[in-house]
């Protein structure tokens, strides 16, 4: 260890952040979700974010691991622990970290950081990779586990533990085991003999993640998709939306074959483009199989001609829209909520669409299966919408949950028999003025049921209409349809403070980890604050109490619009000076400290006022 | 409007293998203009399926938007339809194909739905290989926006009002011919006994079965210097020999000389058999068909009857190795892993 250190060295049990500083495509990934499962695996609440360009190799990539024994899992800010492997970022990496921090680097090529109020690891990584392995890409390749290896003794992370995760990983691949565990050891008895240790950081094992699992939003949603029926998926792909695909065929692929003739009983087409995928499983839909697409912002803007043909005909379907950092191409490897107008209102013409917001991977499983059935209930698209903070990084979260006996709600579909008993069946006919007619899929019945599916303006017997009263109603009919939606979708979650008269506040999806920290900091600063937590659109009537019994209500969300309190206004008529917007939108994950701020200084200054 | 005909049946109309007469295939009133070629192919497809004993009821009718897209009200009344969004119809076709692969999928389209706006989608449908007739109403001109150009109008041809046409067309079945499309055939509305057994033979066929078929347009394209007229189709149409579709267990009636015809074996264990014009041409070889369309293109010849066919292809629910039972039966015993798997998931995940 070089440069002595005039500021004293962080102290931190279980509370504190790291961040890898790697080049894209140099197999770091998976080093460092070791290193973040290892810390899991010690009872200890992680949250880690990848923060990766839009590249395939060479350019700089991140890895940021927040350890907090609270359980915070939103970004806090600043970094306590730099694993510098990149020296193209180095300058910035090294600025980056918090007075009294530690770096640890490639000291294979030694360098003069300039910092004298950090502690500077030196270990020569690529010399001891080089000294033991022979393979050029093993001596890259190994480098990333001889780091992880050497956090060992200096985080005090179980060494046990990170050798059983070596050998689940390669349990397929024994042969890999031995040499993963060199390297491992590689990095750790460099340390041994070397350099002092531990930091004045480091874990120590509890017990807080009973029932918890680390999992990725969008491998949550494929999940949920299997449990929640769909048979038919069909996607372009695009970041950050094509892991739900992936997981959805991950999980198919093993629990959905039939066990007799090993057919596979799901298909997943990759389409030529957004506009083929959302046409197909509008086309399987419309056939009676579950079926959903997965796209991001740019699928979205490209599915709208289809979207408005399946709310307007009344064709059940599932959208995943896993959003990006926007405009355009925008920012397509961080994160946003900025598509929330574009699909509440996708398409021309006058549309509204039933939108689902989970706040983390377990939501997203609830959400993905609920899904299904509200979209085959209501005949309308859903979708269900995340973000690259949720769908791509891991989170800990509560193990998913699934209750045998509850059925799957296939909706309004007439059999054969229903229609025997039928003198009268007209596809748009309201029958139980719920706004919510009768289906019936093709094929059903030699002479009764068929009928014409089609975009242009139509009557109760789905027969072409140019009759404007008639459109008129059918358009009226399908708000009420979206009035008996807002019965049928997730009620928002409020928290309310003890404190009569506290401002209220509305936030939604990945926002939830920095909100809930958020309120805790005001809390300690004698701010009290009620939440509500959207989770769903239409917004029912415990949003609109909530709204109704504040004088003023901060929304927050990630995008620079304020989309979410737009539609508020839009759909409430409720006036702008209540809903006071607190928006973030730099790409990254919003983090509770800003979120508390600008609450405080808000919040104290009216305290002033009154 | 929909209009709907009064259901009133002669008693002594010829009734086929269900008990049904042709009336039964027909659908609601045309409000196409009067001598629209789509309505001859409507009355085509009428006639192919009340031969082949078709359940109305088991068949999906899907098209995008155009005058042809029109078309599926005007036939078969039983089946359900869906008119989709312009050029999109091969997705929703997919899709639902996948979801159930037990009806039998009558996509009907026009030239600027597939070899415009839709071309993506019609060339993505074949290299899948889904299994339906596709059909291509194809009149060279964009009708209900009132006659502009479409892409498989010929060069020399003018519009109605006189302007030229700057940029060559595309040939739609040598296309399919190339991205894998396993039944390939071009005919014209108004030859009926060359277009019904080729009707016939697409819905056989199991795959992606492409039906080009000469259209004309009497309001915008049907005009002298229009070479998608009634008059320049029947003056250049050279029609291969004659096409009889031979329903499994049924005689070969045509008899022709030795080397002159060539039979097709359908998937169902019907025939197909052709009469040979030229002696050197093989239906089964792509290389061969692709030459013939560009040479008699090049002599200003439009070529009809079954181009290309390939009997041998997989569909994509057989790529995809899909279960016999249609997906859209499953229930949720067969879907659904349950809470118990979910427990092991969980295991897998902490």
């Amino acid at each position: 260890m070089e440069n002595p250190v005039k500021v004293d060295p962080i102290n931190s049990l279980n509370d504190f952040v790291i961040k890898f500083a790697n080049v894209n495509g140099t197999g770091s990934a998976s080093a460092n979700q070791m290193f973040a499962k290892s810390i899991f695996r010690m009872g200890i609440p992680i949250s880690p974010k990848n923060i990766f360009p839009s590249n395939i190799q060479g350019l700089p990539t991140w890895f940021e691991v927040r350890v907090n024994n609270k359980g915070y899992l939103g970004s806090r800010g600043g970094v306590d622990i730099a694993v510098a492997m990149n020296p193209q970022t180095y300058s910035q990496d090294v600025e980056e970290i918090s007075e009294g921090g530690y770096l640890l680097y490639d000291s294979t090529w030694k360098r003069n950081f300039n910092r004298d109020d950090i502690t500077v690891i030196e270990i020569p990584l690529t010399q001891l990779c080089v000294d033991s392995f022979t393979n050029a890409k093993q001596r890259a390749l190994f480098k990333n586990i001889a780091y992880v290896g050497a956090l060992s003794p200096l985080l005090e992370i179980e060494y046990e533990v990170l050798e059983k995760l070596i050998s689940e990983q390669f349990v397929s691949k024994p042969a890999l085991i031995e040499p993963n565990i060199k390297a491992l050891n590689i990095g750790r008895d460099y340390v041994l003999k070397n350099l002092p240790y531990p930091l004045g950081i480091n874990v120590k094992r509890e017990d807080k993640l009973k029932d918890k699992i680390l999992v990725s939003g969008n491998d949550a949603c494929g999940l949920g998709a299997v449990y929640g029926g769909a048979t038919f998926c069909s996607w372009y792909p695009i970041t950050p939306s094509t892991s739900v695909a992936e997981g959805f065929e991950k999980y198919a692929s093993k629990y959905r074959v039939d066990p007799q003739t090993g057919k596979n009983n799901y298909i997943s087409v990759q389409a030529e483009d957004e506009l083929a995928a959302v046409g197909m499983a509008i086309g399987a839909n419309w056939n009676g199989a579950r079926g959903f697409t997965a796209t991001s912002g740019p699928g979205i803007s490209l599915m709208s001609e289809f979207l408005g043909l399946a709310y307007f005909a009344e064709v059940p379907l599932v959208i995943f829209n896993i959003q990006r950092g926007g405009p355009s191409t925008g920012m397509p490897t961080r994160t946003q909520q900025s598509d929330i107008l574009s699909c509440a209102y996708a398409s021309h013409g006058d549309t509204k669409h039933v939108l689902l917001f989970p706040e983390d991977p377990q939501e997203c499983f609830e959400f993905s299966a609920e899904a299904f059935n509200l979209a085959e209930r209501l005949q309308t698209p859903v979708f269900v919408i995340s973000d690259l903070d949720i769908g791509m990084n891991d989170w800990v979260t509560d193990k998913f949950e699934w209750d045998d006996e509850q059925k799957y709600d296939r909706g309004k579909v007439l059999k054969a028999e229903d229609l025997d008993k039928m003198d009268n069946f007209g596809r748009y006919l309201d029958v139980d003025d719920d706004g919510i007619c009768y289906r019936t899929y093709p094929g059903t019945h030699p002479e009764k049921g068929a009928f014409f599916t089609r975009g242009t303006s139509h009557d109760e017997y789905a027969r072409y209409t140019e009759n404007g009263d008639i459109n008129e109603q059918t358009l009226t009919r399908l708000v009420k349809k979206f009035r008996t939606a807002s019965e049928l979708v997730p009620d928002p979650i409020i928290n309310l403070s003890e404190k009569q008269g506290s401002s209220g506040v509305i936030f939604y999806g990945s926002t939830s980890a920095a909100m809930y920290e958020a309120k805790d900091i005001l809390n300690e600063n004698n701010i009290e604050v009620d939440l509500m937590r959207i989770r769903s659109f239409p917004f029912n009537l415990d949003v609109w109490e909530f709204i109704e019994n504040h004088d003023l209500i901060y929304v927050i969300e990630q995008n620079r619009d304020s989309q979410m309190r737009t539609l508020i206004m839009a759909e409430g008529g409720i006036s702008a000076e209540k809903l006071r917007s607190l928006v973030w939108f730099n790409g990254d994950p919003i983090q509770a400290k800003f979120i508390a701020k600008k609450i405080y200084e808000r919040e104290s200054q009216q305290a002033l006022i009154t | 409007m929909s209009y709907f005909k009064p259901i009133n049946k002669h008693p002594n109309l010829e009734k086929n293998k269900l008990g049904l007469t042709r009336r039964d295939y027909e659908g609601g009133v045309s409000t196409l203009c009067a001598g629209c070629g789509h309505d001859s192919i409507s009355a085509c497809i009428i006639e192919a399926c009340f031969r082949l004993n078709i359940e109305a009821y088991k068949v999906a009718k899907l098209s995008g938007i155009g005058c042809s897209s029109k078309a599926p009200a005007y036939f078969l009344n039983a089946s359900h339809g869906f008119n989709s969004v312009h050029g999109r119809m091969p997705s929703i076709a997919t899709g639902a194909n996948c979801a159930n692969e037990d009806l039998l999928y009558l996509g009907v389209s026009g030239d600027g739905d597939s070899a415009s706006i839709g071309i993506g989608q019609f060339i993505h449908a074949i290299r899948r290989q889904v299994n339906m007739v596709y059909f291509v109403e194809n009149n060279g001109t964009y009708g209900l926006t009132k006659g502009q150009f479409s892409a498989t109008n010929d060069l020399e041809s003018k519009n109605k009002y006189g302007e030229d046409n700057l940029f060559p067309p595309i040939d739609l079945t040598s296309m399919a011919i190339q991205m894998g499309a396993s039944y390939v055939a071009r005919s014209f509305s108004g030859d009926r006994d060359q277009l019904v057994p080729l009707i016939m033979g697409a819905i056989q066929h199991k795959g992606f079965a492409l039906l080009d078929i000469i259209s004309p347009c009497v309001t915008f394209n049907n005009h002298d210097s229009s070479t998608k007229s009634y008059d320049y189709i029947r003056n250049h149409n050279e029609a291969m020999g004659k096409t009889d579709f031979v329903p499994l267990g049924e005689e070969i009636k045509t008899n022709y000389d030795d080397g002159s015809s060539v039979e097709v074996k359908l998937h169902d264990g019907s025939r197909l058999s052709l009469e040979k014009t030229d002696h050197n041409f093989d239906p089964t070889d792509a290389g061969k068909s692709l030459e013939l369309i560009r040479e008699k293109n090049k002599e200003g010849k439009i070529i009809t009857g079954l181009l290309y066919v390939d009997n041998k292809c997989k569909p994509l629910t057989e790529i995809m190795d899909l279960p016999d039972k249609p997906l859209n039966t499953l229930e949720q015993d067969e879907l659904c892993p349950g809470s118990e798997i979910l427990e092991e998931i969980n295991k897998g995940l902490s």
